[in-house]
């Protein structure tokens, strides 16, 4: 996997409906198992998919993963409360989206 | 180098409790989390708040930056005092992914490179798995046309005495055209190598615009104020504006009031279904400096009845 710095590396763009794989998405976060479960029980993330052999993330989840690990280390959110901000900011972009449309 | 006042960074006096060190570091990071804050340039506060903080929390490091003296300015040119550091113990509280300014660098090194294989055991490693999901910032211009980008990536693995070590890798990623705000690229095989199970994962890039001085962009459609005079908006006009892809002429119909909107239909980011451009109209008022500018106004004033008050009633 040694990549020369020439070599330009074309990747795939996803769409906002793609998904991926638990297994996927341990391995692109440096998550356990456990780890996603936890985040699946406080509501972080929001699998497809009956159980987790099954279960399907949208690729938003990788930014929900994200944005809960600079919460709970820079500014020492725990899990339920990083359930909430995430919840929270999602609605405040949608408002300011709005709000941006209106006095437009 | 440049002096950096990192009790002013925290907005805290110099005799401050390391309690209210805490609670101002954490009420400006929630100021100018990235993730939150609306504030211009918040992720350049957040950093130098992150590094302001790396320094005045840890007590060795915190009396190690207070001798220097208290006469330094902000913005001074600096550099260290010979063995300015001798009889500190500076521990390094595991890795970081934060880039610090050269005036930390020189005083407390690299505390990623330095200080964390040295101070920590070799269980206590991770990395916060930067490796295999990295935001990458483009600038709008880079969504039409695509592009491409360096980026600079850490990953660990084992040096041949066993400790971990910090690498560094370059790859050179083609930004595809029609990219969108928070949309993801998978690089397959790039990820970090998975200890036992053989083979790389993939990368995801988050894409992330730049703020850009013109435009700003919602989805996949993008806007633009643009100032006209008033004559222009009553009137009506053709006038040049500027797109991402190249100036256009663009009419504005007569009567036009200030914030209204005109469609510059598939002119937005080229995605699958192409967005649209519009622009704003702003009325903008010349002034009346002038003898003449005031005569304009006086004479509009005598040629036209209007009375924007007239709905309340005065």
């Amino acid at each position: 996997m040694k990549s020369e710095k020439s070599n330009q590396m074309v990747g795939e763009l996803l769409e906002d409906e793609a998904e991926i794989s638990l297994e996927q998405l341990c391995r692109a976060c440096e998550l356990t198992r456990e780890d996603v479960v936890n985040m699946v029980d406080e509501g972080i993330l929001d699998p497809l998919g009956p159980r987790p052999a099954a279960w399907r993330f949208q690729v938003v989840s990788l930014r929900r993963v994200r944005v809960t690990r600079t919460l709970q280390q820079e500014l020492g959110v725990n899990t339920p409360g990083a359930a909430l901000a995430l919840d929270l900011l999602e609605e405040l972009e949608e408002l300011r989206a709005r709000l941006r449309r209106l006095e437009g | 180098m440049e002096f950096k006042d990192y009790y002013d960074t925290l907005e805290v006096k110099r005799d401050a409790t390391q309690d209210e060190i805490k609670r101002s570091y954490r009420r400006l990071a929630r100021k100018y989390h990235p993730d939150i804050s609306k504030e211009t340039d918040a992720e350049a506060h957040f950093k130098q708040v992150g590094e302001a903080y790396e320094v005045l929390k840890d007590p060795e490091k915190r009396a190690a930056y207070d001798q220097l003296g208290a006469n330094w300015q902000a913005g001074q040119d600096f550099r260290p005092p010979p063995d300015w550091d001798q009889g500190y113990e500076f521990k390094g509280d595991g890795f970081t992914d934060a880039q610090f300014s050269d005036f930390f660098e020189s005083l407390f090194g690299q505390q990623g490179h330095r200080a964390g294989p040295r101070a920590r055991g070799q269980r206590e490693f991770h990395t916060r798995g930067m490796d295999s999901h990295a935001r990458v910032q483009i600038d709008l211009e880079d969504a039409y046309h695509g592009g491409s980008r360096v980026l600079t990536l850490k990953h660990s693995e084992l040096g041949a005495d066993g400790r971990p070590l910090l690498r560094e890798r370059n790859l050179n990623v083609k930004i595809p055209k029609g990219v969108k705000q928070g949309q993801h690229i998978r690089l397959a095989q790039q990820g970090s190598a998975g200890i036992g199970e053989g083979g790389a994962g993939d990368l995801y890039l988050e894409i992330e615009f730049a703020r850009h001085p013109l435009y700003h962009v919602e989805g996949k459609d993008v806007y633009l104020d643009l100032p006209v005079t008033p004559w222009e908006a009553a009137l009506g006009a053709t006038i040049k504006a500027p797109t991402p892809t190249g100036t256009v002429d663009l009419k504005i119909p007569p009567n036009s009031a200030s914030g209204r909107k005109l469609r510059l239909k598939g002119r937005g980011i080229p995605a699958k279904s192409a967005g649209d451009f519009y622009v704003v109209l702003q009325v903008v008022l010349p002034p009346a400096g002038t003898q003449a500018e005031k005569e304009a106004y006086r004479a509009f004033e005598q040629a036209v009845e209007f009375n924007p008050r007239r709905k309340l009633g005065v």
